[in-house]
């Protein structure tokens, strides 16, 4: 019925202007409203209640200021909260003293990790670094010649001595871990400052497949592993996070397809659960839609109000 | 956390005959949650529960959990029709290839279900053909070639950068020609809130239908994916009208329970479940299996 959480609270607290402060029970109505708020936009449900249990907190304190509505108000507490937890510690890339440095990506099937490859080269080649893509998913089909048609728009060389799972070798014979300990050879070789290693999808209970992408980051002793994660992803954002930090351990966070329509409650979840920084937005297939990430913009999103804090500024 | 222990084994607490104690609905509504079921949708099966508890005066806790299984499976119409219409068809006399066109947002698995989907039918005796009409993303093309080569279909591709529509309307051309049994097009991924991406797929099913009838229409979802997998299909559905949705990627741990509000809002049934990388890793979808799954 209601679009967004500030209507559904102007609705719950609409006779609430200039009490003073909020009752139990408005903390209590308010809360319902948020945690469904939340629960819409994919944030994970333990997250969800550790969130609201803060809020409810805050809430309790807080007056009903004079020039907000009662649900501004809140709105403004959730939106600081939801910043706070987003933001707190964003961060660049990690370069190495000693190059090369060297960026592994890793997450599930399909969640956007070659097409990262090819934008983090493009990006950093932009900023007149020489980065080398290195193909270690030798499982997909034609998973080495999507890089290197990506590493071609780039512009960006790709180092894959091994051709991977094709119309010509259709049985697995490649070893990732040695096609990425044969690229930082090569990187040192050929003077690369940068080397991006992209690696299969993998699902957190395949215990082989985790273990694999613990010795490919063995193996090049990575200073950044990116976990790529799609921002349509619903309530097993937990599960995955979780599973790929305690598999391979991860250092920042990348969200993509934010040019869909998703809420990305996820952002919040894997934040909270992980404690690790969200680095980058990946927000289209083409290799410059790219970007920073945004903590303020990603809390708006999750709310589902774009303009509701641009009024609450002016308040 | 309690809300992830196994449901089955979870103590339900009863509070007399058709009721349940505070922890216990709880627990129940959590177990939906963290499934995707979304908010509304789980509190409505949990009404559900609590008239069929009081319907049936259930007295145990085993009878609460086979009345929660039971609310759910019927919830996804265990009677629809599943069957994917993959066979040929005889249209004034001549014989006229089954046609299958899968699309999806990005990602999903659309080109991996076309690899199997072709197996299945290669593995039947039928003649199959793959139409790439993903002319789009890098190496998707080839990506489908391996496939076919793979499970031994033919394939019909363009030029990278070419019309998807005509792609898919010269392989259904071919198929037809040669007297295939089935041809399936893939179809580059696409978010649902693009709409030029969205009225070319519309196209690629228009164009197609000036040769032969697309006998079914396959949206691909990730069971990963949130609430947003409902915006998807609704989108879809108006665009090229689906028949009938594959879960992929149930192998991992996310419950796909998105697909309950998917199949209601649409009334198009979940066919198909994706249960791995592999050839042979696809099902059919069967409600019991996959609500035990969710409750697991
Ligand atoms: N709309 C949109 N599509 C994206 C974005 N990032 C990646 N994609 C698309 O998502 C699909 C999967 O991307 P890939 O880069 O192949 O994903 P991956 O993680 O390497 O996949 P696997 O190697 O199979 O695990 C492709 O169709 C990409 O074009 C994004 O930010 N927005
Ligand atoms: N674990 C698992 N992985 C799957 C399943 N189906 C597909 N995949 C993987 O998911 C990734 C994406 O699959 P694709 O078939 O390329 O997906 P797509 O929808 O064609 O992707 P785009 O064409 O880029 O939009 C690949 O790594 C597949 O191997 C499944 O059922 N289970
Ligand atoms: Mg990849
Ligand atoms: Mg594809």
């Amino acid at each position: 019925m209601f679009d967004t959480l500030s209507d559904r609270l102007t609705a719950t607290l609409q006779n609430l202007r200039g009490k003073g402060r909020l009752s139990d029970a408005d903390i209590d109505a308010t809360a319902r409203e948020i945690r469904i708020a939340l629960l819409e936009a994919d944030v994970a449900l333990p997250v969800v209640k550790e969130f609201i249990a803060q809020i409810k907190q805050r809430a309790k304190g807080a007056e009903v200021h004079q020039a907000l509505n009662p649900a501004q108000q809140v709105i403004k507490i959730v939106n600081e909260e939801l910043v706070g937890i987003l933001g707190g510690e964003t961060r660049r890339l990690n370069l190495a003293k000693n190059p090369p440095t060297v960026i592994m990506l890793a997450g599930l099937q399909g969640a956007g990790k070659t097409t990262l490859a090819g934008k983090l080269a493009r990006f950093l080649r932009g900023q007149q670094h020489t980065p080398l893509l290195v193909a270690c998913d030798l499982q997909r089909p034609n998973a080495v010649t999507q890089l290197q048609v990506v590493g071609e728009r780039a512009e960006v060389p790709v180092f894959a001595p091994h051709p991977g799972v094709t119309s010509d070798d259709e049985t697995v014979t490649g070893d990732p871990v040695a096609v990425a300990k044969q690229a930082i050879e090569e990187a040192n070789h050929a003077q690369h400052d940068i080397v991006i290693v992209d690696t299969a999808g993998r699902l957190g209970v395949d215990e082989e497949l985790m273990r694999q992408a613990a010795n490919i980051r063995d193996a090049v002793q990575p200073d950044e592993v990116l976990f790529v994660v799609d921002a349509m992803i619903g309530q097993d954002a937990v599960n995955t996070a979780e599973a790929f930090r305690d598999g391979v351990g991860f250092t920042g966070v990348v969200l993509t397809k934010l040019d869909g329509d998703a809420r990305g409650g996820a952002a919040l979840s894997v934040r909270q659960v992980t404690g690790q920084p969200i680095l980058f937005a990946s927000n289209g297939e083409k290799l410059e839609d790219f970007d920073a990430f945004h903590p303020d913009r990603m809390a708006s999103r999750i709310l589902g109000m774009g303009d509701m804090l641009s009024l609450i500024e002016q308040a | 956390a309690k809300s992830r222990s196994a449901f089955g084994q979870s103590v339900l607490g009863l509070l007399g005959a058709g009721d349940l104690d505070e922890d216990s609905w709880t627990d129940i509504e959590d177990t939906l949650l963290v499934a995707d079921l979304g908010a509304a949708n789980a509190s409505e099966i949990v009404e559900n529960l609590r008239a069929a508890l009081v319907a049936k005066g259930v007295r145990t806790a085993d009878g609460a959990r086979a009345a929660l299984r039971e609310v759910l499976v019927d919830a996804l119409h265990p009677k629809m029709d599943r069957a994917v219409r993959a066979l040929p068809h005889e249209v004034d006399g001549a014989k006229q290839p089954a046609v299958v066109l899968v699309a999806g947002v990005n990602g999903t698995g659309k080109t991996t279900t076309t690899g199997k989907l072709a197996r299945v039918l290669v593995a039947d005796g039928r003649q199959v053909l793959l139409g790439a009409a993903d002319t789009f993303r890098a190496a998707a093309a080839d990506q489908l070639q391996t496939w076919a080569d793979r499970v031994g279909a033919r394939v019909v591709r363009g030029k990278e950068g070419a019309d998807p529509a005509s792609v898919a309307f010269d392989a259904v051309k071919s198929g037809a020609e040669a007297g295939t049994d089935a041809v399936l097009v893939d179809t580059a991924g696409r978010l649902h809130t693009k709409t030029g991406l969205m009225d070319e797929l519309g196209k690629v099913k228009r164009v197609v239908e000036k040769r032969a009838k697309v006998d079914e229409v396959l949206l691909v979802l990730d069971a990963t994916t949130g609430q947003n997998g409902l915006a998807q299909a609704r989108v879809f559905a108006e665009v090229v009208d689906v028949t009938g949705i594959v879960l992929t990627k149930l192998d991992g741990t996310a419950k796909g329970g998105i697909v309950f509000q998917v199949q209601r809002e649409l009334g198009v049934p979940v066919k198909l479940v994706g249960l791995g990388e592999g050839p042979d890793d696809l099902a059919p979808f069967e409600p019991t299996a996959f609500v035990d799954a969710l409750l697991s």
